[in-house]
């Protein structure tokens, strides 16, 4: 929109390509979780830890070979992106090795140390991540996929009732002697890919035949028709998994992105409205997830002769107040149970670095969210825009559902904090997931290319004798 | 190690890390690209303003032109010609495409410089291009629903006035300074 007043005029510009800007913020967020380690190490043992040098490098080098694939594939992509996801699984890693440090949680049963695995998935995911970037030249590609896409999605969503269920959950691949892996990290960013090719080709439809009743649009039978599917799926992933979490990320995603294609408030309500009610129905007979419900109203009722650990997140938060207690200083080993390192492992960032450091924790992801959407708009092709919105929705529903979780507003959970906590499925996917959204973002910021030479443009050219 | 040093560690900490995300914050705010504030008109009052004045304002007007003619991609870049082009009706409303010499293609195939999501496109619709002297010229490419600059259906490649309304379907694209 040009505006023109006496004095001035607002003409545009284009868009540089930021990527030193990159560059100086990477150098920062390698040098804050460097900081981060060193601070532990002389808060536990009095002495700058032996590993921080190979640490430092080992970062500094996954960050620049990241940077210098950005700058060589995607020149225009966003300058932010990059940067924040480093520090957020620099940070991760060294509150992961700062637990490590503490014998109680650290048995064998519990899986030993997880640092080294957790750097080694890191790099995998970076690894991922230059893959996606060299590899997937224009995001339009994947709009080929839209069914596959659905297909690949079902199948990673149902694949994990086949096998036993781990901690309460049936989120879990195991294959023997490999390890095992949670399919729906991955099924996420799958998902999104068909949502927003679906979308794309139905939203007319959704949108304009639709009854206008009560302010609300009502739409037909037959549109509503996917949205139940979609619901009675995260219903069953809810009953049949026991998960809450990824039953609301797929569900939340689905509305969310239903939202942005249609521009129809009433999808929301509906939306509120099943997911409410369903979550409802299944917490009263459902075991498991009631025990979650019971567990987030009563906290501090005791339950198995000790105190719950969403009540032992709360005393953490508590213990580290405004400024907290320090890195390395907290009591996070009182956090009993079977995830301080994944699933709560917000408790000790809260304990340690108390409600700023929290707070500009969350600040973070909502950054990185923040340019999800930024890109969505830039975006000039509508599978783009809506493909970032899903993608930003779902690491935005992931961040909600577990920082919630963690900090008692809502039942907490199984899932963890996207770069922060420890788990190789999720760090890989993010990675994946950060790496379509700087493409995105690539293709919307990049001026449009010089026009080819015509013929009929040049200049006429006179022969001087 | 000693409690002070822990402290000072403590909220050096929390310093630096609100300092990247004040850094960050800041990088989001120069990344408003898109517009740029320059004064107008130095070039006409110059000559009823006093000799220093002018010669204050001389320097920088001289960079600025430069600067536009070396983005402006040919040096022909007339006064009041348009820099973009702005989406006002459609599903894209709002997009903006900086016009900088280059042929902007629209139409539903997903290679467009402008993707239409739009029944009423065909996949390859119309093209928008600077002639020789700069000027825009709208090209209907053989499209079924015909493009429309104001009222009148294009059967030939024809220049745009500032402001004017292209439809495409349902949506309707003009150039703006």
């Amino acid at each position: 929109m040009s505006s023109t007043s006496n004095t001035t005029t607002i003409g545009t510009i284009g868009a540089p390509s930021r990527r030193n800007t990159e560059l100086a913020l990477l150098v920062f967020a390698v040098i804050i979780p460097v900081f981060a380690y060193i601070n532990v190490g002389l808060a536990k043992e009095d002495t700058v830890p032996a590993g921080v040098l190979g640490y430092a490098l080992g970062l500094g080098l996954l960050a620049g070979v990241a940077h210098l694939v950005v700058r060589k594939w995607a020149p225009y992509a966003d300058p932010l992106m990059l940067p924040v996801a480093t520090l957020l699984n620099g940070l991760g890693l060294v509150f992961i090795w700062r637990l490590d440090q503490e014998p109680q949680i650290t048995t064998p049963q519990l899986g030993g140390a997880m640092a080294p695995g957790q750097l080694m998935w890191s790099t995998l995911g970076v690894a991922l991540f230059l893959g996606v970037l060299i590899f997937l030249k224009d995001h339009r590609v994947l709009q080929r996929y839209t069914y596959i896409s659905m297909v690949a999605a079902l199948v990673l969503l149902i694949l994990p009732v086949f096998f036993p269920a781990r901690f309460g959950a049936r989120i879990w691949i195991t294959i023997p002697g490999v390890g095992s892996l949670q399919p729906g990290e991955f099924a996420k960013i799958i998902i999104a890919i068909f949502f927003a090719g679906y979308l794309m080709v139905k939203r007319d439809a959704l949108a304009l035949a639709s009854r206008r009743f009560m302010g609300l649009y009502l739409p037909r039978g037959r549109d509503l028709g996917p949205i139940l599917v979609i619901w009675a799926l995260s219903l069953m992933i809810l009953v049949f998994e026991t998960d809450l979490g990824t039953s609301l990320l797929f569900f939340g995603l689905f509305v969310i992105m239903l939202y942005v294609a249609t521009e129809r408030t009433s999808w929301i309500v509906f939306g509120l409205l099943l997911s409410g009610g369903g979550a409802v129905a299944v917490a009263t007979f459902e075991h498991h997830v009631k025990t979650r419900v019971d567990n987030w109203l009563h906290p501090l009722q005791l339950l198995n002769g000790g105190v719950t650990e969403t009540a032992q997140a709360m005393y953490s938060f508590g213990s580290g107040g405004i400024l907290g207690s320090g890195l390395g200083q907290g009591y996070s080993r009182l956090i009993g149970g079977i995830a301080p390192k994944s699933d709560y492992i917000l408790a000790t960032v809260g304990e340690e670095i108390g409600l700023a450091g929290l707070m500009a924790i969350l600040l973070l992801y909502g950054l990185l969210i923040e340019r999800g959407i930024r890109t969505a708009l830039a975006a000039r092709d509508p599978f783009g825009k809506l493909l970032a919105v899903g993608l930003s929705g779902a690491f935005a529903l992931q961040v909600f559902v577990v920082a919630g979780g963690v900090t008692g507003l809502i039942p907490l959970t199984g899932m963890t904090m996207p770069f922060l906590a420890q788990g190789g499925s999720s760090v890989i996917a993010n990675w994946a997931l950060v790496a379509i959204l700087l493409r995105i973002s690539d293709t919307a910021r990049r001026p449009a290319p010089a026009p080819a030479p015509s013929t009929d443009a040049e200049m006429t050219q006179v022969v001087r004798p | 190690m000693s409690e002070l040093t822990l402290t000072v560690m403590r909220l050096g900490f929390l310093a630096v890390l609100w300092l990247f995300v004040i850094v960050a914050v800041q990088v989001i705010r120069s990344d408003l690209f898109g517009t740029r504030v320059t004064q107008r008109g130095a070039a006409r009052r110059g000559g009823q303003e006093p000799r220093g004045a002018q010669r204050q304002a001389a320097p920088p007007q001289q960079a600025q032109r430069r600067q536009e003619s070396g983005r402006g991609g040919n040096n022909r870049q007339r006064r009041g010609a348009p820099t973009k082009l702005v989406v006002s009706e459609g599903t894209l409303t709002g997009t903006t495409v900086a016009l900088q010499g280059q042929t902007i293609t629209l139409g539903r195939a997903h290679d467009s410089t402008i993707v239409l999501d739009d029944d009423y496109a065909s996949s390859r619709h119309a093209r928008i291009y600077p002639d020789r002297d700069g000027q825009w010229i709208v090209e209907d490419l053989g499209s079924t629903n015909g493009t429309y600059l104001d009222r009148t259906r294009l059967t030939t490649p024809t220049p745009i006035p500032l402001g004017a309304p292209i439809r495409i379907g349902k949506t309707v694209i003009e150039l703006r300074k």
